[in-house]
Formats: C-alpha cells, structure tokens, sequence
C-alpha cells in the first residue's frame, strides 16, 4: 500500500490533527512500511473465518435501571479548561 | 408540468423511558440544571467503563415486537466515531452491524385507506448533550444532563408518499411506543425526534431520486409543512433543470423553507467498529417469550374491548384510545365508579372542550381520575346537579380538586330541605302568574320555565326532579 | 537492615511483627526515590504528604488489629501513570492529561488501598502506553537501572525501573500488547499481565481496550502473586470483568512442576531472536525439564502475524479512545483558536507526542470508509486464527515457554526513525494479549553486557496457577539479582 499526501490529509483530518510540513513526509514514510508491513496478512485465509472482537467469553452483562448517582457538577467541571454558568465552554458550534 | 411522487423515509428517534441512563446510573429526568444529571461515565473521562441497562434491551426488544420485527438473537454495540462538543467520548455508542430488531412494520389507515409502512431496523444507541448557544458571550456552552440518555432509533422503509402518510405513521408509532410504556414521546422534550429522508421521482419511475435529510422537526406540524415545503423545492430544482444534491438540510419553520447545513470540515468517516467495552447481547427464547408476555393491551385491542365491554360508541373509543393518556383515565375512572358510559361522557364533552379551549394536549392533563370518578358518584347520588357538576369539574380539571371537599367548600351541594325548596316554589308561583296560567291552561312548556326559575333562585343547587313535583303539588 | 531491599511480603511480615513501622517504610521509600530518580527518572508524581498521612492511617489501622489476613498492609506502592488515582494527578505521561486530576480511583488502586498499601507515587511510562521504550514520555525518558543509557523497556518502563532500583517494593503496571512483561525483562523483575478480565480496567486511561490489562511489577513472583491477589476480582463497573472464582494465586507458590507440560513454539526460537536471549531461553527449559516438567518444541506457525494484528487493532482502538482529548472537558487545552476546529486541532497537535500521533493515524486509517473490510475485519479474522492455535496449544500443554523479547534492552534512541522495527520488538507478546491469556515475565540470565534476559510462561485462560507456579518452581533456582549493588557499590 503506497500511502499518498491524500491519504495523509485524509487521516489527520479524521484524527483532528494538523502536521507540519516535516510531519506529513515523515508520517507518509513511516505508515507506509508500517501498512505494508501489515500486509503480512492477506497470506492467510480467513474467507471462512468469524471475526473475533471479544475474547473473553462472557454475555449480557447489564446493570438494573436504578439511579445511583447523584448531582456532582464540581467534579465533572473540575478538570475543564474554561466553564461558565456550570457548563463546559466552547467556541460558537454555529455560525 | 410532469407529475412527480414523494418518496420519504423516516429516522425516529425515541428517548426510552428508563429511570436511568444507558450506561450509567445517573437520572434521566428532563430538565435539571446543567451538568447536574451526570458522571465520569457519561461525561466520558479517561479510565471510566460503560454497564448496560437491561431496561433498554427490554424496551427495544418490546418495541420491535409491537412493531413486527424480529428479533436479533445475537447483537452488539458498535462505536460511531465522530468529534463534536456534544458527544464527549467522541464516538456515540451505537448498533450498526447487528441492530437489535430487524424487517417489521405497522399498518397507517389514511383518506385513502391502509397501507404498510416496513420498518427496516431498530437498533439501541445513546442520546447526545445539549450545546446553548450564548451569543451574549459569543460562545456555546455544553450541557450532558441529556447524554446517555437511552435512545432506539426506528429506520422506516421509504414507504411512505405524503405528509399524511408521515403524519399517520408517526401517530401510529408514537401510540404504540406510549402504550408499551418506552416512552413518553413528548416531542417539544426532545423525546421523539424525526429525521425526514425526502426524494422525488417522476411518477412511475422505478428508481429512486436524489434524497436530501431534514432534522430538527419539533412538532408533527412542521413535519407536515417541510414535506410540502422541501417537495416543492425539490420539484422546483428539477424542473428549472437543477439537480437535487443528497446533503442534510435544516427546516425553518418560521421561514417555511429549508436551507442547506453548512456541511462539516472534514469528511463524514465514522469508522464504526465493534465496542470493546461491552459484552455482546444473547437474547434466549426464554427471554423473548418474557417480554412478549409483558406487552400490554395495545391501542386496537383496546377500542374492541371498550366497545365490547363497556359498550361505549365506537367513535368514543377510538377518540379515547387515540391517547394512552385518556385511555388510562377512562379505565382508572372506570373501575372505581363503574360508569363506564359516564366516564367516557366525561372525556368526550367536557375534558375535549377544555384541551381545546387551553390548547393542551392529553398528556398534559394532570387530574387524578379518582377524583372524575368521585364526580361521578355525586352526580349518581343526586348529591349535585349537572349544572354545578360541570362547575365542579373544571376545578377538577384545573387544580385537580377533590369534588367533594370542592362542593362542601364552595357550598354547591343540592339542598335537600324541603320545607325551604317549597317556600321558593310557592315564591316564584306567587312571582309569575302568567306562566302559572299557561301552564294551568294545557301549555305543559310552562312548567320548565318555572323549574329554572326555581332552580336560579336556588343558585342551581336544587334537584330538578324534586322542584318538578313539587310545582306540580302546587298548581 | 536496609528496608528498601527488602520484598514486599518481607516488609509486610515485619511491619506486622511490629519490626518496622509503615512510617519508616515510606520514609525509608521516599528517602531513597529522593536518592536515585534524578538518575532513573522513574516518578511522574511523588505523593510525599499523602503518603506519610497514609502510613500513620494505617498504622493505626494494624495496630487495632485490621489487615490481618492482608500481607502488604503498610508496604508502599507505586502506580503506573494511566492509572486514575482520586485527587492525584494522573497524566498517562503526556503534555495532553499534564494537568488531569480524576475525581475517582481506578478500581485496582481502590482494591490495593483497601488492602493497607500506601500509594507514593505515579510512575513514568511511555505516552499513552504507546510504545516500548519509555521514551515517548512527555516527562523524558525513563533509564534502566542496570545500565543507564539502555531503556528500561516500555510502556510500564517507570513502574519496572522503580522496582529494580529499589525506588518501589512493587508497582502496577498495564500490559497492552508486553507494556508489563518486556519492561519486566528488561529491567530483571517479574511482571504478569493478567488473563483479560482478571482485572477491572475501571479508572486505566483505555489505550487499546479490548487488549489492555492491568498487572503487578515486583521483585519476584511471590511478591507479584500477593498483588494480584488483592487486585483481581469482579467489579460491577466493568462489563468486561470476569467472576473466574478462584483467586488464591499465592496458593499456587509451589515448588514443583512435576508432570507439567511445557511448550515452546518453534517459532519464539527462529529468525530474530538474539542468539544469547536463545540460550538463556533453553538453558531455563532444561532447568524445569530437570525439575520434572515435560518439555518440548512444538510447531506454531501463527507468530508473524500477530504483530500486524496487533497493530491494526490497538491503533484502531486508541484512535477512538484518544479522540475525546479535545481541550474541551479536561486536560491540556491550546492557549490560541479560532473556532471550534481549531481548539480541536491545534490541542491534539500540540498535546500528543509524534508516536501517539502516529498509531491515532494508523487506526483512522484501518478504520476508515473503504479500508475497514481489508485490515480492520481481517485482523479480527486473524486474532481469530491465533485464539485458535493457542486453543490447540493448550489441548496439548498446560504452560507455554519463550522469550518475553527477542533482544535486552536496548540503547536508548535505537532505532528512533524506524517505527517498524520498535514495534517487532513485541513480537513474543502479543500474542497473549490478542488470545486474552495471562502472562509472566521473569529474570532468567543476562547477556554479555550484563542486561537482564526474561523468560515468558503463557498460560490458557485463567491458568494464572499454572504460570506463577512454573515461575516460582524456576525462581528457586536462582536468585534474586538487583542492578543496585552492581551499579551503586551497595
């Protein structure tokens, strides 16, 4: 897989990254041995093969409808860079 | 001008109506002030886990049974990842490979009679923040009471081909959902939402148009205007030789027009995978049959049995169960007075003359039906009259009075003494002799006249029946 | 009697024999991170006031007569930096949590202090576990005691190097794909990862969630047997978590492996492996085959691919659970925007180190429209396929035996441009964490360079027992070297 500048824009873009002239080159080197690297795979079969996202095998595990927690504004804001009015504060999300 | 078919699929979402979230056990009360309805599990801060409420399978499973589906034995969550102030893990946490309920429908009876509209999936996902926009301070100001909040999202088939049909379908849905008890549907809340995927095709095209989605539909009445409005739009595009552009589009329903969403920065890439923070779901037969077991009586088993029953008019029934609101008044008011025709009376006349005059739903009445009930006793026992019944009533309706503490307070109860009820007849003989005459003359008319006029000079609280005969006694 | 070299049961025993005191343990323990950590820079966080509180809480506490069933009462402990601990800042080693103090404890951490350990302090590690170096941290790297411009292994590499140089009696550690096991090896301790949901991961800074494990780094397998004691168990708040039943891992400290059967797969000895890594690795088989163990060689021909597996999936992962870092709800946030995109992109750029950006790439792309079907669901077939040796593995044999890391440890800047040949580092571990198996890593040798080589012991799931069982027999044989008295003239 040849990783191209599109492809770089297109992924940072998705990770909500801006890279530096040096760090676009470097990341289109390196993700491109690193991804074909991983190609490594395609050598194997796997048409009949079920993919396996969980390993451990457990099932329905659910809690019951009960509200346990109670107000606790200080803590869930007490991280936040910027807040007003007990809300967390972001620039204007519409125009 | 050719003529042109609307074709419309719809995207419900319904806030469930669990106790608490999805995920964690913070409530799900609507309103609260900001950020006091959460936790570090549905903020999302780093190193904490989500738990899912079993309510929340129970109640997509029970929807997708009311609505035909069939069931996903064996399904799981996926994340959808996208970045927004709104969604503080930066993904939602959703169902895309293995929704939980699949390939139903529901039947919508319209002018122009019934019709399928298929349901392609349900699936289980969580509800998203509440962004305030302060232009004040020209910011947005983020708000998560509502995230976590249980959501089912119902994928209708493009069936559908009018506001009407929408309209019906929608109202169907939303009784179904009422009834099952999932959830309240209140939409000025937020808890029944409607995307409209809309397109046009010329009649009898085989294919399908271009579609563009509408959100941010309030009230069924917008719905009704943006399917007009956005039909006309997409009509006008065509034949000015345009072509409609598939993009999301938001309806203004001060504007009665839609206007293109600016479309994001960046491309719309969600990257779905499999949620590795929760076990997958196995629903067993057991389980299922437990939860069909507990459906309730839903809307058209209702009417057959109100009118098989309690032998109320068909027309009533349908108006009664066409809220599950009213529909759980009548049958509350119903079993403690057993006046099930009064009941329904009650419901029909005066409570639909109140709705209208307040300009209220149903399900915002907040009178307790003992106390209708009650009402209603007196009214049998003679212990008020019609007339002040209906006074009465109002405060029922109102404040949700207790009648009788209402009556004895407000002093409307029937004077049962009759030696004073006699002295008012004999006084209003005395006072009207013409009438006296006409009635002793054949004209039996006369007689009503002197009732009302006994009954005024009683302030309405006199039995009717009691002035009758004794007028009669007298002349 | 130096305290600090003691182990952790051995300080427990003689803090309830009334011998020393939990206050001069933790002095005994600051005293010495004092001493040293300039020079190995291990700690992140030092909780000197909270932990001298803490030792006088519970000594206290043992003094009424609590903790009796509780060895580690009164020993200090030192925690990775992904691990949430309440009021404590916990940073992951990164300029993007550099201020995050979580108003909540991870559940492991709630576990030990339940337990009367006394938490110190929060250890180094690579940037969001992201690497095997410790190197990427934004707080500088981490040097291995044994020799100070190695690396001390990664990504638990602050929580290895503490306990060898005697700065920590045990640490957690978090193992994603070897962060517990190959700092362990590196380092000359012993570290187990785990079986996947041995652990709650309540309050670990989710890296690759479907892989990650919380774990004990200590000086021996008794010491890390005692931890995971305390730290394993049920917890409601993950849905991960498993009941497994049985936790008495210190009942398995056995002397004896008589009749246990021990694979190696051929291809943890082929191409890539350091031939002196190679011969410590048999010498420690024939050492077991003569304490009564079966031992053979036994064909595994999954090995390669574990690596891209690997990859795709936990940078698939970490590119999700790292996109909330966003300068809106906690941590790091750029002092300069404009508009909503641009607080978004110019905090992950400036928050994130160059490997976090890379693998927050990787997954994206693995992930995205059009790619999904060709490396993120293949890779899930493949962990399939590798469950599936491994189940056919251990039809066969209870333990599998290998090298925890093809080489020692490496200069530190090796291979810094190639990120290729970092990540074939992991190729011996893995493994386990894709088949969610739990994993020990203990001392075995040292190559010419006197860096320590460690053994890896696999076990199925759940075969916790086995492993610390094949551990400890293989322990009794040699003992316990630490690079202090070598390097500091003690």
């Amino acid at each position: 897989m040849i990783i191209t500048d599109e492809t770089i824009k297109y992924v940072s873009a998705l990770a909500k990254l801006e890279l530096t002239e040096e760090e676009k080159e470097k990341a289109k080197k390196d993700l491109g041995s690193i991804i074909s690297y991983m190609e490594i795979i395609n050598e194997l079969d796997t048409d009949q093969v079920e993919p396996l996202s969980h390993v451990f095998p457990v099932k329905n595990v659910f809690r019951d409808d009960v509200v346990v927690n109670g107000p606790d504004r200080e803590n869930i804001l007490s991280n936040a860079p910027e807040t007003k009015d007990g809300c967390f504060k972001v620039p204007k999300t519409v125009e | 001008m050719k003529t042109y078919e609307t074709v419309i699929g719809l995207e419900v979402h319904v806030e469930l109506a669990t106790k608490s979230k999805i995920f964690c056990g913070c409530t799900t009360e609507f309103g609260g002030d900001p950020n006091t309805h959460c936790c570090p599990v549905c903020t999302g801060m780093p190193g904490t886990l989500p738990v899912l409420n079993k309510k929340v399978v129970e109640f997509a499973m029970a929807a997708g049974l009311a609505t035909g589906c069939s069931i996903t034995r064996s399904c799981k969550f996926d994340r959808k990842n996208y970045l927004y102030p709104d969604l503080p893990k930066a993904y939602q946490v959703s169902q895309l490979y293995l929704p939980i309920c699949r390939d139903g429908g529901i039947e919508i009876e319209t002018s122009s009679g019934k019709k399928r509209i298929g349901i392609h999936e349900i699936h289980m996902e969580e509800d998203a923040g509440k962004l305030i926009h302060d232009d004040w301070d020209d910011c947005t100001l983020v708000d998560y009471n509502r995230c976590g909040v249980p959501l089912i999202e119902i994928v209708s088939d493009p069936d559908m081909r009018s506001a009407e049909e929408v309209i019906a379908y929608l109202e169907k849905l939303k009784l179904i959902l009422q009834y099952l008890g999932v959830s309240d549907c209140k939409m000025q809340e937020g808890s029944l939402r409607a995307d409209i995927n809309l397109s046009i095709r010329e009649a009898g095209a085989p294919e399908f148009g271009t579609r563009t989605e509408m959100k941010n539909m309030n009230s069924f009445k917008a719905i009704a205007r943006a399917i007009e409005g956005e039909t006309k739009r997409q009509i006008e595009v065509l034949e000015d030789g345009g072509k409609v552009i598939q993009e999301t589009r938001r309806w203004d329903d001060n504007k009665d027009t839609s206007f293109a969403m600016r479309s994001k920065e960046d491309a719309q890439d969600y990257r779905y995978f499999p949620e590795p923070d929760l076990a997958p779901i196995e629903i067993s037969e057991e389980w299922l049959a437990e939860i069909k077991a507990r459906e309730p009586e839903l809307r058209d088993a209702k009417k057959a049995r109100y009118t098989e029953e309690f032998e109320i008019p068909e027309y009533d029934a349908d108006i009664i169960t066409a809220s599950k609101k009213l529909a759980d008044i009548f049958e509350a008011a119903a079993a403690i007075c057993h006046k099930p025709k009064e009941v329904s009376n009650w419901l029909m006349v005066e409570t639909m003359r109140l709705l209208k005059e307040k300009v209220m739903e149903p399900e915002e009445i907040t009178f307790a039906p003992e106390n209708l009930a009650r009402l209603i006793e007196m009214v049998a026992s003679n212990a008020i009259n019609r007339t002040v019944a209906k006074t009465v009533f109002e405060a029922v309706f109102n404040e949700n009075a207790d009648p009788e503490a209402y009556v004895k307070e407000k002093g409307l109860g029937i004077v049962n003494d009759e030696s004073a009820l006699r002295k008012a007849v004999e006084d209003i003989i005395a006072a009207n002799p013409q009438s006296v005459e006409d009635y002793r003359g054949g004209k039996d008319k006369a007689i009503g006249f002197l009732v009302g006029q006994t009954m005024k000079a009683m302030k309405g609280k006199a039995d009717p029946g009691m002035i009758n005969s004794l007028l009669k006694e007298l002349l | 009697m130096e305290i600090t070299k003691l182990t952790a049961l051995e300080l427990g025993k003689k803090i309830k024999a009334g011998e020393i005191t939990v206050k001069e343990a933790v002095q005994a323990q600051l005293d010495r991170i004092k001493e040293a950590d300039g020079a190995y820079n291990c700690y992140v966080t030092i909780m000197e006031q909270e932990a001298l509180q803490r030792a006088e809480e519970v000594q206290k506490k043992i003094d009424a007569g609590e903790f009796a069933d509780s060895p580690l009462a009164g020993v200090p402990a030192a925690i990775k930096d992904n691990i949430c601990t309440k009021g404590v800042l916990t940073t992951c080693s990164s300029k993007m949590l550099g201020n995050f103090k979580p108003p909540y404890s991870a559940e492991a951490v709630e576990k030990l202090e339940a337990a009367g350990v006394v938490i110190i302090g929060k250890l180094n590690m690579d940037e969001f576990a992201m690497g095997g170096s410790t190197e990427t941290s934004f707080y500088g790297p981490t040097r291995n005691p044994w020799n100070v411009n190695t690396v001390p292994g990664g990504s638990s590499g602050g929580s290895a190097a503490a306990v060898a140089a005697e700065e920590a009696f045990f640490a957690l550690g978090s193992d994603t794909g070897g962060s517990i096991r190959q700092p362990a090896s590196f380092c000359g301790i012993t570290g187990i990862k785990p079986t996947y949901g041995m652990v709650s991961r309540y309050g670990l800074i989710a890296f690759a969630s479907s892989l990650d494990q919380i774990g004990p780094m200590g000086r021996d397998v008794s010491d890390c047997a005692a931890v995971l004691e305390v730290i394993a168990g049920h917890d409601a708040k993950d849905s991960t978590s498993m009941d497994a039943g049985d936790y008495k891992f210190t009942e398995a400290l056995v002397d004896d492996v008589k009749g246990m059967k021990i694979g190696i797969p051929d291809s943890y000895l082929g191409e890539g492996i350091d031939e002196e890594v190679k011969q410590s690795i048999l010498a420690a088989a024939e050492v077991l085959r003569e304490k009564g163990a079966l031992v053979e060689e036994f064909h595994m021909d999954m090995t390669k691919y574990a690596i891209p597996a690997y990859y795709i999936i936990a940078s698939a992962e970490a590119s999700s659970n790292l996109s909330r870092y966003d300068g809106i709800k906690y941590g790091y946030r750029t002092p300069d925007f404009e508009g909503l995109q641009d607080v978004y992109k110019k905090t992950r750029s400036e928050g994130f180190g160059a490997e976090v950006k890379r693998r927050m790439m990787i997954g994206a792309f693995v992930l995205s429209s059009g790619y999904y079907d060709a490396y993120y669901k293949k890779a899930l077939q493949v962990k399939a396929l590798i469950k599936e040796s491994f189940d056919r593995a251990f039809e066969k044999y209870d333990v599998i035996l290998g090298p925890t890391a093809p080489t020692t440890a490496l200069e530190i800047g090796a291979n810094a441009d190639d990120p290729l040949k970092r990540y074939l580092g992991d190729i011996y571990t893995v493994s386990a964490n894709l088949a969610g198996l739990p994993a020990v890593s203990l001392p075995c040798g040292f190559d010419s360079r006197k860096l320590p080589i460690g053994l890896q012991l696999t076990g199925k799931l759940f075969g916790e027992k086995d492993i610390i069982r094949a551990a400890y027999s293989f322990e009794q044989t040699r003992k316990y070297e630490s690079p202090i008295k070598e390097k500091e003239g003690k």
